[in-house]
């Protein structure tokens, strides 16, 4: 049973408290030279109040208006930081609780990995090398790989799985992380991260968001950002002259207020929350990603290499039927492939065992004195020799037919494999003192659904290919049943690595998951690797991300992620940016109409004073960044569809929504302003 | 507004928008250094003088080696243009017997020439000789729109190359564009203008008696080969100072409307020729159309305006029907002056049939928003393009996010890099306009060039600093822009106008031709429909044009609102 327990309520008032004096903390310089546009904003609040003191000071002025400007322009940067602070708390809240699963481990530490005694040392000791023995009850002290033992761990602690996995030395199940339980038995782990550089520790760096390295994408757009600032610092700057010109002087308060309504507070002010909000969404679906870039490559992925079992085939393959060569009962390839299955702990075996005793009552009682013949990568075959010699074997035609020799090989034999392969099942021959009997037919079943989510998929413009180590007939069979794009048959290590690298060349961006070592290349060389956490410490070091839930359809969803973080940033920028041309006509005609009183037609929205138009736009201005906070942890959301649809319908609601709503929002707030006789 | 005006403005729309696939198509195997129609003919020039110059057309340059050989060549243009200004008296072909072009002014001159600008701070006949019109001024009409055309050949190359660690060779650039592109339109359409009645002779003026026995001097010269190449090259710097509301520059209906052709058609076609070499000639059309949305708005308003009667006028019982007739010549009317205007200002030419000046206050707002978007209506030729590309740049990163991949142009991925380099370039305009205009409004020595008070002489200011840094050169008149200040600061402005938009554009080329591409898939962010266009032109209007409202509401706007009142500046 997977819980994610992990989800905050969007204002959870333990989250709110903190955040609120936070961003206070926040006012740092700094701090707030981080974010450029807040920091202009701040830069011009700090002159605005000098000015204000000194007016206030020499009686010079009226400062009603000024004082709530002032007021206002503060508001706009603490709420960026605000923000910021939020997004950083939930992070932080979730941090804790993964934290809470670290607390001071004593280890068992060994000299060498075959030594038996050990000494007890707290966790964070210990370093990359190290060798510790783990026991029955005791949490594991670091992420490692099993160097030797098999044992049942409880990783309920990193997954919120509550069934325990088996972990054993060798093969594709050795990796353990830190802060998991073993629920019996005993393991000797080899440390393979030093204290601090755990799987756990860099998820709880970035969600909290304090080692966050800004990402290409966020990289480039606070750029654009800085640039649109200048323009508008030049624009303000400049306009004394020109205003000067007219015979018109306009207050540098009110020049301050022009400022920061133009400049895109917005987006400047919710870019590092959207970008912490991503990465803690990515954590609630239980996927560890090493960086906010290996996030961010998911959204531009173009091709998905998925393995069949397990993603696109339920894990395991089922006997479906006996195909008997002419002159075979059925019956007796049923009782031979049974036989020889009985010892064949594999699904596949206990497969035919079950079709063989549902369909003709067999007795499944291993007859005694038998000798039972284990299936290894060279034979390629598995059986049983019965006492009286009689030699029963399955396994693939090649390896079978090889045996058997050349006469075995008939025309209907042939038919009757290539009808199972092409059907996508797998096709094992059976023979009795290598005379064949038949085939048996291992039926792929391809999971409910799988056939929609690639349709998904497709409309998103990605591609999908499925990798198999099956042969072509079998693979093109699963492949059109699924419904994927493409397929590599026969995969081998190299093979998947060639397949990536010729994505690549041709400029195509490609995510696969994978958790044997032999994936490890593989994983490394594709632009987002999502290692399966029940893999090899060698996947998960070479993956980018790791899903702790082992879910390889789970990329579908980092995917998604990746998609929404960056259309989260597009659609707030564009809105930000949309909304300057309704701040302009709040704030020009009340600039110059005391002196120009013929501009009161650029008035279009009817505000009913110079000032209370002023302070309206600042108010506006500072409070949609508070509106949209909750915009910015969810993000924008993401309907899977093509570009051009997506791009029609985010620019009909950020685009001219940005152009409408400040219009309206500025008209209500100047009622409100002119009701309160605040202007 | 009636229907024969607006036959008129649809005849050239419907020319302009037949020529540019015809001649989109010649440059774009002329600037993929293809075999053309001309090439059995200019081949051999081409080959001989590449090899007079020691240039080997194969010897492609990094973006660095190609911004360096521009820079120093243009850099000699300038100074031997200055030295013939200078020297004019001393040299030949001076019938006038014109003196030495004073120091500021040849630097204003020589700057805006080579700068593509044209600016007209000289009176052109009686300042310049004909061996400076001929030998200086028209050598770099050729040779500064042929600089603007190899930095957009080479833009281009930048998105249609994969992996390439070179963009061109801008020497062999240079001379296949002037061969193969400028010289053979010059010739015709100089041909054209002959045949029209523009004059070509190296003779002196004519002394003519006119009717009431007054004795006058009719000034002539080689008037129509420079008035093809100004108009061709969107240079715009006329031979005589009235420009083309001369009658020798522009004697009739017909030469009138093939020169507002000359002045659009190259930077129309360019796109064209930019999409036939990305491989996609819907993405040229798509930028074609984004320039024409806007344009035509231009031409809209701009024809509204000036249709309207002045009302000051109107109350004195002139008759209203004839629109704005104030600074017009009767000959072309307000349509054809209106139309001209629109054009001129878009295409960066610079070139006036009309004066701007005298325009309605909107109307001239027109003019004055085509050159405050960065030219890049069409602008001018290369230089729009190669503008536009860069606001393609920005638009598609703002707006690219939002289909939810890292933004992608033509398979090549937008990034920090290129996003710099086009807000860079995005940032000149307000810089020269608003920063150096700024200085004008409020220095005393900038001040006194203003002709007019009120928001008309701010309009006179923001015009003028428009125009340079835009590199358009078009006059509002009324400006007195011959004084060592305005000569240095408008040199200045004409400089960052040009080359701080040319060298990122360069580094932009160099950025992306080093690139992979991304094929095209249905998660492609789409740029060649009409959702595209309307963001293009969105982005342009509120990135470009947003910057200047404040200061376009107190310039023209006031003084449309204060004319409703009956205040004339």
């Amino acid at each position: 049973m997977i819980h994610r327990s992990r989800d905050i309520a969007l204002f959870d008032p333990a989250i709110l408290r903190p955040a609120a004096v936070s961003a206070v903390a926040k006012l740092d310089p700094r701090q707030l030279l981080r974010n450029p546009v807040i920091f202009v904003t701040a830069a011009a609040a700090a002159l605005c109040t000098v000015l204000l003191v000194r007016e206030v000071v020499t009686g010079a002025g009226p400062v009603a208006v000024p004082a709530q400007i002032v007021a206002w322009l503060w508001f706009t940067v603490l709420f960026a930081n605000f923000a910021e602070a939020i997004a950083e708390g939930r992070g932080k809240a979730q941090a804790d609780s993964l934290r809470r699963t670290r607390s001071e481990t004593p280890a068992k530490k060994l000299a060498t990995a075959d030594a038996l005694a050990w000494d007890m040392v707290p966790a964070p000791s210990l370093r990359v090398g190290d060798h510790v023995l783990v026991e029955t009850g005791d949490l594991i002290p670091g992420d490692g790989d099993v160097v030797s033992g098999i044992a049942t761990v409880d990783e309920s602690a990193v997954t919120g799985e509550s069934a325990p996995v088996i972990r054993e030395s060798g093969g594709d199940r050795s990796a353990v992380t830190g802060g998991t339980r073993v629920v019996s038995d005993r393991i000797v782990v080899r440390i393979t991260a030093d204290p601090g550089t755990g799987f756990l520790d860099r998820m709880i760096a970035l969600v909290e968001g304090a080692k966050r390295q800004k990402t290409p994408n966020e990289i480039a757009l606070t750029i654009l950002l800085v640039g649109m600032t200048l323009i508008f610092l030049l624009v303000v700057v400049t306009l004394p002259a020109f205003a000067g010109y007219m015979g018109v002087t306009v207050p540098v308060v009110f020049l301050c207020a022009l400022l920061v309504t133009l400049i895109p507070t917005t987006i400047g002010g919710l870019l590092s929350a959207i970008g912490i909000a991503g990465m803690d969404r990515l954590v609630r679906f239980n996927v560890i990603a090493k960086s906010g870039r290996a996030v961010e490559a998911a959204g531009d992925i173009d091709v998905l290499l998925l393995d069949k079992t397990g993603t696109i085939t339920l894990g395991n393959r089922q006997a479906a039927e006996f195909l008997p060569v002419s002159g075979v009962a059925e019956r007796a390839l049923a009782e031979t492939a049974m036989l020889s299955s009985l010892a064949d702990d594999t699904p596949e075996g206990k497969s035919i065992v079950a079709l063989a005793r549902e369909r003709f009552a067999l007795d499944t009682a291993a007859p005694a004195g038998m000798n039972f013949i284990p299936f290894t990568a060279q034979t390629r075959m598995s059986g049983a020799d019965l006492p009286d010699g009689t030699r029963l074997r399955k396994g693939a035609p090649d390896s079978i037919l090889a045996r058997a020799g050349a006469h075995s090989v008939t025309r209907e034999l042939t038919l009757a494999v290539e009808r199972v392969a092409k059907a996508g099942g797998t096709p094992l021959v059976v023979s009795r003192n290598d005379r064949v009997l038949g085939v048996v037919h291992l039926k792929d079943i391809v999971k409910p659904g799988i056939r929609e989510r690639f349709n998904t998929l497709r409309g998103m413009g990605i591609r999908t290919v499925m990798i198999t180590g099956d042969n072509r007939l079998t693979a093109a069979a699963i492949a059109a049943e699924a419904g994927v794009d493409d397929f590599l048959a026969e995969a081998t290590p190299e093979r998947k690595l060639e397949l990536i690298r010729g994505f690549q060349a041709e400029g195509r961006l490609v995510a696969m998951c994978g958790d044997g070592s032999n994936d490890a290349p593989a994983l490394a060389q594709a632009d987002v690797g999502v290692a399966m956490n029940t893999g090899t410490q060698a996947a998960r070091e070479a993956g980018n991300m790791v899903d702790l839930e082992s879910d390889p359809t789970k990329l579908i969803e980092v995917v998604m992620i990746g998609k929404q973080l960056l259309m989260s940033r597009g659609a707030l920028t564009t809105f930000s940016i949309a909304n300057d041309v309704a701040k302009y006509f709040a704030i020009i005609p009340a600039l110059f109409v005391a002196a120009l009183p013929q501009l009161a037609p650029l008035n279009v929205m009817g505000l009913s004073s110079p000032e209370s138009a002023i302070l309206s736009a600042i108010i506006f201005n500072a409070l949609i960044i508070v509106a949209l906070i909750p915009l910015a942890l969810k993000g924008v959301a993401y309907r899977p569809a093509g570009a051009a649809a997506l791009l029609r319908r985010n620019l009909l609601v950020y685009g001219l929504g940005g152009l409408v709503v400040p219009f309206v929002g500025i008209k209500a707030i100047d009622l409100l302003v002119t009701l309160l006789g605040l202007a | 507004m009636d229907a024969a005006g607006l036959l008129q403005i649809l005849v050239f729309l419907a020319l302009l928008v037949a020529l540019t696939p015809l001649l989109g198509g010649f440059m774009a195997r002329a600037l993929s250094g293809e075999r053309t129609l001309l090439t059995p003919a200019l081949g051999p020039a081409e080959r001989g003088l590449c090899r007079l110059c020691g240039i080997r057309p194969d010897e492609e340059q990094h973006w660095t080696g190609y911004a360096l050989s521009l820079l120093a060549f243009n850099l000699l243009g300038f100074l031997l243009l200055y030295a013939i200004l200078r020297a004019q008296a001393w040299l030949p072909l001076n019938p006038a017997g014109l003196p030495a072009v004073p120091a500021d002014l040849a630097f204003n001159t020589a700057v805006s020439f080579m700068t593509n600008t044209n600016w007209q701070a000289y009176g052109g006949e009686t300042t310049l000789s004909h061996f400076s019109q001929m030998a200086g001024l028209t050598v770099q009409n050729f040779l500064s729109s042929a600089t603007g055309i190899a930095v957009l050949a080479a833009l281009v190359r930048g998105f249609a190359r994969r992996s390439s660690p070179t963009i061109g060779n801008f020497h062999s650039d240079l001379i296949r564009i002037v061969l193969y592109v400028l010289l053979p339109l010059a010739l015709v359409s100089a041909l054209v203008l002959v045949w029209q009645g523009v004059p070509q002779t190296l003779l002196a003026h004519v002394d003519a008696t006119t009717v009431e026995g007054g004795r006058q001097v009719i000034a002539q010269g080689p008037v129509a080969s420079q008035v093809a190449i100004k108009q061709l090259g969107s240079n715009g710097g006329g031979f005589f100072s009235i420009n083309s509301a001369h009658p020798y520059e522009n004697p009739t209906p017909v030469s009138n409307l093939v020169e507002m052709l000359f002045i659009l058609m190259i930077a129309a076609a360019l796109t064209d020729s930019f999409g036939r070499m990305v491989g996609d000639r819907r993405q040229g059309w798509a930028l074609f159309a984004a320039m024409a949305v806007v344009l035509v708005a231009g031409i809209a308003v701009a024809w509204w305006a000036e249709a309207q009667p002045n009302p000051a006028f109107a109350a004195l019982g002139v008759d209203p029907a004839g629109g704005n007739l104030e600074g017009k010549e009767m000959r072309f009317g307000v349509v054809n002056s209106a139309l001209w205007a629109v054009a001129t200002t878009a295409a960066s030419n610079g070139s006036v049939n009309a004066m701007h000046d005298s325009f309605m206050p909107l109307g001239g707002l027109v003019a004055l928003v085509n050159m405050l978007l960065g030219e890049v209506i069409f602008g001018g030729v290369g230089t729009g393009l190669y503008g536009m590309l860069l606001f393609v740049i920005v638009t598609v990163f703002i707006a690219g996010l939002m289909v939810g991949r890292t933004p992608e142009y033509l398979g090549k991925k937008i990034e920090a890099r290129e996003v710099t380099l086009a807000v860079l370039a995005v940032l000149v305009t307000p810089v020269g306009v608003l920063g150096l205009g700024s200085l004008a409004a409020v220095l005393p020595v900038g001040l006194a060039s203003v002709q007019d008070g009120g928001p008309h002489g701010l309009t006179e200011i923001l015009y003028a600093y428009a125009s340079a840094t835009g590199n358009n050169g078009s006059a509002f008149g009324g400006y007195g822009a011959n004084t060592l200040y305005q000569n240095s600061v408008l040199g200045l402005a004409m400089l960052i106008g040009r080359f701080l938009v040319i060298i990122p554009a360069l580094a932009v080329a160099g950025s992306l031709a080093a690139k992979r591409a991304v094929p095209a898939s249905a998660g492609t962010f789409p740029t060649h429909g009409a959702l595209f266009v309307g963001l293009l032109v969105g982005v342009i209007l509120i990135v470009g044009g947003l910057t200047f409202f404040p200061v376009l509401a107190l310039g023209p706007v006031a003084e449309q609102l204060l004319l409703g009142t009956g205040t004339l500046f």
